[in-house]
């Protein structure tokens, strides 16, 4: 666990970037620091690791004051990954990613060996090994850069805005990646970034800092976009709170219904010949279209969820996709489960806006 | 022998050993000594200064200040005001080379370092180096290629210097050029002119064969780019 105790940092002209900061960033999960510039989340992360060093207050690792450990030696036991990647260009991929093991004195090969590990697990080609950062694209150096600050199997991890200057589709699947990869490890991890809907999409927590470097909030992502502290809070998540709060809403209370289906094989004259639209099913129940009552002849398109998994706004998103305005519940292989009417999702959605 | 004066050959073949100070293959290792010594001396020198004005910066305007003076003095009177200390000896043209070479070196080191990207040095910072050890795996290596394309000047402009030493009677292969003065016989100023542009090219060569082994991932993005 990381523990802000009152800390400021306060600079020779006066300038206050992080004022009495307390907050604790628990082990195991993504606590991820958030603001517009000049909010002091990127001095907040590098006094972590000593790389500011705090005016007033203390910053606790697990207990121990930051202030006692020597600085080289603080850092090796801490995974940092910054913007650009900061990849040495003069090293090959693999030196770059074993270069805290050769720090730490670890011999060359098991470090080399440490190091193709976790070029795997960040998913590159180990063909990429051999090569020199320019080589790479720079989603390719950014997984590096996690390779590289994972390589000594630090239990704390400090991102410094690291997937801003990709792409918008690289990104998302360094994010995705990310989540994978902490599910697996359980790092105690500290991100920093300006972009509020990356905070949400990957914080456990979120701490919303404002100018000065004040903490605004801190909460969980549901919380925070359902409760906004105050103005200031509530500008910053910008517009549709509703519908992104809706990503932390379960479908598992949805009520289905199942007698809205026919194969796709059986007569047109089905039981529900009194609804307005049916789900038309292959035999081993995967959607196949909806039937119009009004039009029987063609079929119109359906949109899907995972029922359980999904989140409300997946199934909302579903329903929008179709002309029936019903979403399809499915398994996780793609099968049928039953139907979410409009009704189900409006009933959903007022409990939804009520807790 | 024969008639008239001796072929170019003759002369080379009578003139390379004869065991004199001014036998040619005398003057040639006179002239690499006077050479190499000082780009030696020039690189061992500007290191250090350049760290030194990277790290404090205020060091490096009235540095390279004083290095561009002593670069634009002409040589001549620089050997005139040395001999009264060194004598006719080669130090006293060794003293002078050195100082050019720190002039191209000095700001080759400081420019180098300055290349290295601030996200490479924070990074650097933040996988828990030591400064030392900063400066020698992360801060000089990406340093070199600036810093070895300031050595192929210093390493040419060096070696066709030296050549002014003959004025003192220390010009290595220099030498060859003032006997015309005397006689008006040229195999001498051609066989001087050959020598000193072909040690030239093959410092060059071999400056370039360093940079691409030292710096592989340099040449490997000129590849790429072109």
């Amino acid at each position: 666990m990381i523990t802000f105790d009152s800390v400021t940092k306060r600079y020779p002209d006066g300038t206050v970037a992080v004022d009495h900061l307390s907050l604790e960033a628990p082990t195991g999960e993504i606590t991820v620091f958030v603001g517009p510039s000049g909010c002091g989340k990127t001095t907040s992360l590098r006094m972590i690791n000593r790389m500011i060093d705090a005016s007033e207050g203390r910053i606790l690792l697990d207990g121990e004051p930051v202030q006692n450990i020597d600085p080289p030696t603080l850092r090796r036991g801490i995974g940092y990954v910054i913007q650009q990647a900061g990849l040495f260009p003069h090293r090959k991929i693999v030196d770059n990613v074993a270069t805290v093991p050769y720090l730490l004195g670890w011999d060359r090969k098991k470090a080399r060996a440490r190091a193709m590990e976790l070029l795997e697990r960040v998913g590159l080609d180990p063909a990429f090994a051999g090569r020199y950062p320019f080589q790479l694209s720079g989603g390719q150096q950014q997984r590096v850069g996690v390779a590289r600050a994972l390589a000594a199997d630090p239990p704390v991890l400090l991102m410094d805005e690291p997937f801003s200057a990709v792409d918008p589709i690289v990104r998302t699947s360094l994010q995705d990646e990310l989540l994978r990869l902490q599910s697996e490890l359980n790092k105690t991890i500290v991100f920093v970034t300006h972009d509020i809907d990356e905070a949400i999409k990957l914080g456990d927590r979120v701490a919303v800092l404002r100018v000065g470097g004040k903490l605004a909030q801190l909460a969980d992502p549901k919380t925070l976009l359902s409760e906004p502290a105050d103005d200031f809070v509530r500008e910053f998540l910008g517009h549709d709170r509703g519908i992104r709060r809706l990503q932390f809403v379960s479908t598992e209370g949805l009520r289905l219904r199942t007698d809205l289906t026919v194969t796709e094989d059986a007569g047109d004259s089905g039981d529900g010949a009194a609804e307005p639209w049916l789900l038309v099913v292959t035999g081993d129940g995967r959607p196949v279209g909806w039937r119009s009552g009004a039009r029987p002849a063609g079929l119109e398109p359906y949109g899907t969820y995972v029922h359980g998994r999904d989140s409300m706004r997946a199934a909302l998103d579903a329903a929008l996709l179709s002309p029936s305005g019903c979403a399809v519940a499915v398994d996780g292989d793609g099968k049928v489960v039953g139907v979410a009417t409009r009704e189900a999702l409006d009933a959903a959605l007022a409990e939804a806006a009520d807790g | 022998m024969g008639d008239g004066p001796p072929s170019i050959w003759e002369w080379i073949g009578r003139n390379w050993d004869t065991g004199r100070v001014d036998s040619i293959s005398n003057l040639l290792t006179d002239h690499l000594t006077m050479s190499l010594v000082p780009i030696v001396l020039a690189l061992v020198l500007a290191l250090p200064l350049g760290l030194a004005c990277v790290r404090w910066r205020w060091l490096y305007q009235p540095t390279s200040g004083f290095m561009n003076v002593v670069y634009a003095l002409p040589s001549l009177p620089v050997f005139m005001l040395l001999i009264s200390v060194t004598g006719l000896s080669q130090t006293t043209v060794i003293i002078p080379l050195t100082f050019y070479g720190m002039a191209v070196l000095i700001p080759a080191v400081v420019d180098g370092l300055n290349s290295v990207p601030d996200h490479v040095r924070q990074s650097a910072v933040a996988m828990g180096f030591t400064p030392l050890r900063r400066l020698l795996q992360v801060e000089l290596p990406i340093a070199v290629p600036v810093v070895l394309a300031g050595m192929r000047v210093v390493a040419v402009s060096s070696i066709s210097l030296v050549s002014v030493g003959a004025l003192i009677g220390q010009g290595g292969l220099g030498g060859l050029f003032t006997r015309a003065y005397q006689n008006p016989f040229m195999p001498p100023v051609i066989v001087g002119i050959v020598l000193i542009v072909a040690l030239a090219l093959v410092a060059d060569g071999l400056l370039v064969l360093a940079q691409r082994l030292l710096t592989p991932w340099v040449r490997a993005r000129k590849g790429t780019a072109s």
